[in-house]
């Protein structure tokens, strides 16, 4: 696991020349086809094809250790635990030990000054390169600073200190990303998210709550290896892993398809497996990617175990109605008529996602459906 | 750390009969594609079945499908890599282990060898170096 004991020794302002990844491989005696193994499960990481391994080797063997502070603020450390719950120790540990985790509360052996001694000396010496990774989302600056300070410094005051050098911000997490559960109504604490104080720099948000391990490695080992900021999205989250709403990789969806729907959560068609829109399902609303990486290294995610998707990766998703109503749908477009549509063989798709989830401009074409013997005659 | 398959479970009442999801044959018409591209002498293909929407039961059913061909190989490189070629010739099935024997990464390879069993190019010289070295030793000695 990774530790996070300061780099440097004190006083020491200026680090030495990082040998890049390629050389601490081979030094660590990687062969070169465990070069080509970490960079074939790189791929899958970062959810890029496996035909982008070579790019990824090119670029791999270049790279270098990119300084990391990681700030913790109103959160319940379920994101950290996340991360520390990555399941491919090949690739992510090497991904932590090759970023240098300068400050982490939580994962730091280093305490009180000395701990605050660290964060200053990495911003310090790696002035406008370093990244900063925030989980929890902190009282605005209106709000009371002592709803939440460490050693005696407010949130607001430590982020906008330690962003200042920085070359990125990523916010981990719900709360970091769209203010989460500190947000909740009536948001006693004034809570805000990062890219309501961050305005000067590139804020990346991976939202989730918790995220995804694999996404949190993923986004950080695209920094790592490309050594530029991902392609975002409308809630500037990266495309790579919340391009596709789970509605639209979910293994249930030929249910949805066809209109059977289970409607308590254990009558034959829960038993059955068949799609959980009626029982709350947010998935034609959500962007993450669990319905393919899954959870708990691969083994199952939440629709898999019968559970709608609660939405934990939109903004507002604490405050956005009973986690077991199903998606309201705007009138005119009833579920009986997606129904009536699916039943009839139009293949609906996401219509149902595309209209619940109003803020969303560009996905306005209606998704289409093939079958295998469809796709067969394409090729 | 101990992994999640170290929790005991125990599982009560008959084990429903696994749904059928229909995800698996999808990927096999992809497979047919990308084997027919290969014939015609174009590109190989890898396939990251990590990526796919698979329900309880899809990967076997594709496994089952794919079946299983002559070769099995075995890679040991930042942990183990397990070949397996399919019962359709060029079709490799390459799992992907870290050095807890934990799967990383799930491919399927549409080639006449799957890449990570070539030897790589930069390991032939360093070979051949190797192997003057040694034969220069060993003639000095004799
Ligand atoms: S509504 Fe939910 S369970 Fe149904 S197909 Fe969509 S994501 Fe899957
Ligand atoms: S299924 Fe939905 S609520 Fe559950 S982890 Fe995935 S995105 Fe979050």
């Amino acid at each position: 696991m990774a530790t996070a004991t300061p780099q440097r020794p004190q006083g020491q302002s200026m680090p030495t020349p990082q040998p890049t990844l390629g050389e601490s491989l081979r030094r660590n005696g990687v062969s070169r086809r465990g070069f080509l193994k970490l960079c074939a499960a790189t791929a899958s990481l970062m959810a890029l094809p496996p035909s982008m391994a070579p790019a990824i080797a090119a670029a791999l063997e270049s790279a270098r250790r990119p300084s990391v502070i990681w700030l913790s603020f109103q959160e319940c450390t379920g994101c950290t635990e996340s991360l520390t719950r990555s399941f491919s120790p090949t690739v992510e540990n090497l991904i932590l030990d090759t970023i240098s985790l300068d400050y982490h509360h939580t994962l730091q052996a280093a305490a009180g000054d000395a701990a605050e001694h660290a964060r200053e000396e990495a911003m310090h010496a790696n002035a406008g390169q370093y990244l900063v990774v925030v989980d929890g989302s902190l009282p605005g600056p209106r709000a009371n600073p002592g709803y939440s300070t460490i050693a005696g410094i407010s949130n607001y005051d430590m982020l906008m200190e330690t962003v200042a050098d920085a070359a990125a911000v990523i916010a981990v997490g719900s709360c970091a990303a769209f203010g989460g559960l500190p947000k909740a109504d009536p948001n006693p604490s004034g809570a805000v998210a990062v890219q309501d104080l961050v305005k000067d720099k590139p804020v990346i948000n991976v939202s989730g709550c918790p995220p995804l391990p694999m996404v949190i490695t993923g986004v950080l080992a695209q920094y790592l290896t490309f050594g530029k900021l991902p392609e975002l999205d409308e809630y500037n989250r990266p495309l790579a892993f919340f391009g596709q709403s789970i509605h639209d990789r979910c293994y249930r969806r030929p249910f949805y398809d066809k209109g059977l729907f289970a409607e308590t959560f254990d009558d034959e068609g829960a038993k059955k497996g068949w799609c959980l829109y009626r029982l709350g399902c947010k998935g034609p609303m959500t962007y993450n990617a669990c319905a393919t990486m899954k959870w708990n290294g691969g083994v199952s995610w939440p629709v898999e175990a019968g559970a709608p998707c609660l939405g934990c990766s939109e903004p507002d998703f604490w405050d956005a109605g009973g986690f077991y109503d199903a998606l309201s749908v705007p009138p005119g477009n009833s579920g009986d008529m997606l129904l009536a549509a699916g039943a009839a063989g139009v293949a609906v798709g996401a219509g149902a996602g595309l209209l619940a989830r109003s803020k969303t401009k560009s996905a306005a074409k209606q998704h289409q459906t093939v079958t295998a013997a469809e796709l067969e005659q394409k090729l | 750390m101990a992994s999640i398959g170290d929790i005991p479970v125990k599982v009560e009442g008959e084990p429903a009969a696994p749904a059928e999801y229909g995800n698996a044959l999808p990927v096999l018409s992809q497979v047919r594609h990308a084997l027919a591209q290969l014939t015609q002498g174009g590109e190989p293909t890898q396939i990251d079945l990590g990526a796919m929407p698979f329900g309880p039961g899809d990967e076997d059913r594709l496994m089952a499908l794919l079946g299983q061909g002559e070769v099995t190989a075995s890679v040991d490189a930042l942990g183990r890599t397990r070949i397996q070629e399919t019962a359709y010739s060029g079709v490799w099935v390459v799992e992907y282990l870290n050095t807890d024997d934990q799967r990383v990464a799930l491919h399927l390879e549409i080639d006449t060898v799957p890449r990570l069993l070539r030897s790589q190019p930069e390991d032939l010289s360093d070979a051949l170096a190797a192997l003057n070295t040694l034969l220069a030793a060993s003639l000095d000695q004799a």
